[in-house]
């Protein structure tokens, strides 16, 4: 085993990506300035500007030309600065990586991996704080991984470079620096295998990415109160893993859907909803959901604060709907 | 019809084929026409009249390993590249015998077996993924081209810079051909784009190689092609053409067109590239009455059994539906 954060995971698994001859990274200073996020700092001297490709600041080419290399029998990996960019390129990820092997029938694959950094709390204000993996969790053809640890980052980006599929890597801007432990013996982690990263009997606790890790203080939260909570990291959300989810809240009876992005909208609307048309008898009380407020990102700290899922408020909408 | 400044090297029966490949295309769209009116064929049918000439002296001018993107008006595109005739019409169709199976319909024919990387419907989204092909190409050291078509409308898309400016400064070998045909559905260039009368010099600010043909002459667009293929294949960086051309009919089957004034209609039906090409041909002593009779002839044959073929196709089945929407098959090559 080795510790490390997940910033090391994932550069780490991109490493190991670039062992095939058919892979290269493209995006913003991914090169000179060794990422936004420094997550490939070193590599344009390692491995060269014919592998490490600095673009201009064009989001929409960056994907399509993603998409074109794919077509043509590379596996490039792009990288979107932030998922509030990923706006600008939206057309490209939506109508043309994901709907190529369909229009085709199958006579075209797109194994193309977007990396990008979504969530906010970093006071970057309305444009900068954004989470659109619930958007992007919308569309067939696509897949949309969120990890929240580095086992997770590691394992699912080694699956998703394995995948002849579109995918979406979704890395949290406030996870670069968490730490974990990262077997030194090979793993993978299939997409669409949810991890419980806390048992418990008393009441699920669904969540991905960021909220995660709040959802695991909620837990301990709930613990000194005597209630144990299970927590659920679905890590990927195209496929999202229903089955795991089920199980749990046909043992608990009680559960609440945690994610960052707003409410309205939002994929836990999709995962209440499934719970409640698959597990209805066995629930004590309405689904709860936990999400970003209905509001723009402010600047303030305070007021970005107030904005964003927190432990209390998990307690509190279980408390509403459970009487716990 | 004017004398081509660079008359490609071609002899008689490749002459007489590009007589063929541009009266299929006329034949073909008419039928398809005739097929949308009578129900067959749903949706959204653009057809390429009047600009034959453009697919035909520009796709003939390729290897077989080069590439081909283009717009949703692909249905020439598609039987110049190769894709038969047949498969085009049962696409149209919906059928499960179309090149796609009926999954992309009129707007994206794709063939991966002739490197036809599909139509596209997103106006000006094409351009991109064109620049992503040519990326390709170079990692790999290779020599192909990538020949992207798009409409002087696309040139107002924002991916139009994007890719024009990244194929300049990274030297792609695409050339990006753009079917001037002075609309964009049904708003003129002339009060859309700043640049519609010049509209070649739009690639200065990228510096690129850039060209104005006449579209409507398949020996002038097929020289031009030739001579641009040697120095995008020798590394010189993207070039830019504009074809100048009109399309006969509206933006679709659905469009009348009432848009378009009645004298500029006129000129552009006086341009039409079939007859000027035949009447070359004939003038030149290329090609005789007969021959054109035979040509017509079999054109016509061929359409009447592409729609014969098409229509006793069977339908998808029902469990196509969600095939394709993945892939199911790991990727080689990767540790275990």
């Amino acid at each position: 085993m080795t510790e490390m954060i997940l910033r090391e995971a994932v550069t780490k698994a991109l490493r190991e990506a670039l062992e095939d001859d058919r892979v290269f990274i493209m995006g913003e200073d991914i090169g000179a300035y060794g990422g936004a996020y420094a997550v490939t700092r070193g590599f344009l001297d390692e491995f060269g500007p014919e592998r490490i490709m600095d673009t201009p600041i064009s989001e929409s080419v960056i994907v399509g030309a993603g998409v074109g290399s794919a077509l043509a029998g590379l596996r490039p990996i792009v990288e979107l600065m932030t998922i509030n960019f990923s706006l600008v390129a939206i057309d490209q990820i939506v109508n043309h990586a994901a709907k190529l092997r369909y229009m085709s029938d199958g006579q075209f694959s797109v194994p193309l991996v977007i990396r990008t950094v979504t969530g906010g709390g970093g006071q970057l204000a309305a444009t900068h704080s954004q989470s659109f993996e619930n958007w992007y969790a919308s569309v067939p053809g696509l897949k949309v991984a969120v990890p929240a640890t580095p086992y997770d980052a590691l394992g699912l980006f080694r699956a998703a470079m394995k995948d002849d599929n579109p995918i979406l890597f979704a890395e949290h801007s406030l996870l670069y620096g968490m730490r974990g432990e990262v077997p030194d013996e090979w793993y993978e982690i299939p997409f669409g295998q949810a991890d419980i990263k806390r048992k418990g009997n008393d009441v699920t606790i669904v969540a991905y990415s960021r909220m995660t890790h709040v959802a695991l203080q909620a837990a301990a939260m709930l613990e000194e109160k005597g209630r144990q909570a299970e927590v659920i990291d679905l890590r990927t959300l195209r496929p999202w893993d229903k089955e795991t989810v089920l199980e749990s809240v046909r043992k608990t009876n009680r559960v609440v859907v945690v994610e960052e992005t707003w409410k309205t909208g939002g994929f836990s609307g999709e995962i209440a909803s499934t719970i409640q048309e698959e597990a209805f008898d066995d629930l004590d009380g309405p689904v709860a959901r936990v999400g970003g407020l209905d509001v723009p990102a402010p600047y303030n700290g305070t007021l970005e604060a107030a904005a964003i899922p927190n432990s209390e408020r998990i307690i509190k909408a279980l408390s509403d709907n459970y009487g716990i | 019809m004017l004398k081509p400044a660079n008359v490609p090297d071609l002899n008689k029966t490749d002459l007489l084929e590009y007589y063929r490949q541009m009266k299929l295309i006329r034949e073909f769209e008419r039928e398809s026409e005739r097929q949308y009116t009578r129900g067959n064929i749903k949706g959204f049918l653009h057809v390429y009249n009047g600009e034959e000439a453009i697919a035909v002296g520009a796709i003939n001018s390729l290897r077989s390993d080069d590439y081909v993107v283009t717009h949703y008006r692909d249905h020439g595109q598609a039987l110049v590249r190769g894709i038969s005739s047949n498969e085009v019409m049962a696409e149209l169709m919906g059928k499960a015998t179309g090149c796609s199976k009926g999954k992309g319909g009129s707007m994206h024919m794709f063939s991966s077996e002739l490197n036809f990387m599909g139509g596209y419907a997103i106006v000006g989204g094409q351009l991109t993924i064109a620049a992503g092909i040519g990326m390709a190409i170079q990692y790999r050291g290779d020599d192909q081209v990538v020949l992207c078509f798009f409409g002087d409308g696309a040139v107002n898309e924002g991916e139009f810079h994007e890719a024009m400016n990244l194929a300049a400064i990274w030297k792609l070998p695409v050339v990006f051909f753009c079917e001037h045909n002075l609309y964009g559905m049904g708003a003129s260039s002339k009060e859309t784009l700043v640049m519609w009368d010049s509209l070649h010099e739009m690639a200065a600010a990228y510096g690129m190689d850039r060209y104005e043909v006449d579209g409507n002459d398949v020996l002038a667009v097929s020289g031009l092609m030739q001579k641009v293929n040697v120095d995008v294949r020798a590394g010189a960086g993207p070039a830019f053409i504009v074809a100048k051309t009109y399309r006969l009919r509206g933006h679709s089957v659905a469009d009348p067109a009432d848009y378009r004034p009645d004298e500029e209609v006129k000129y552009w039906a006086s341009q039409d590239p079939i007859p000027r090409f035949r009447e070359w041909l004939a003038e030149e002593g290329i090609a005789t009455v007969e021959d054109f009779e035979e040509i017509d002839a079999s054109v016509e044959e061929e359409v009447v059994k592409a729609a014969e073929f098409a229509e006793s196709s069977p339908w998808p089945e029902p469990g196509a539906l969600y095939e394709g929407v993945y892939s199911d098959r790991p990727a080689e090559g990767i540790p275990a």
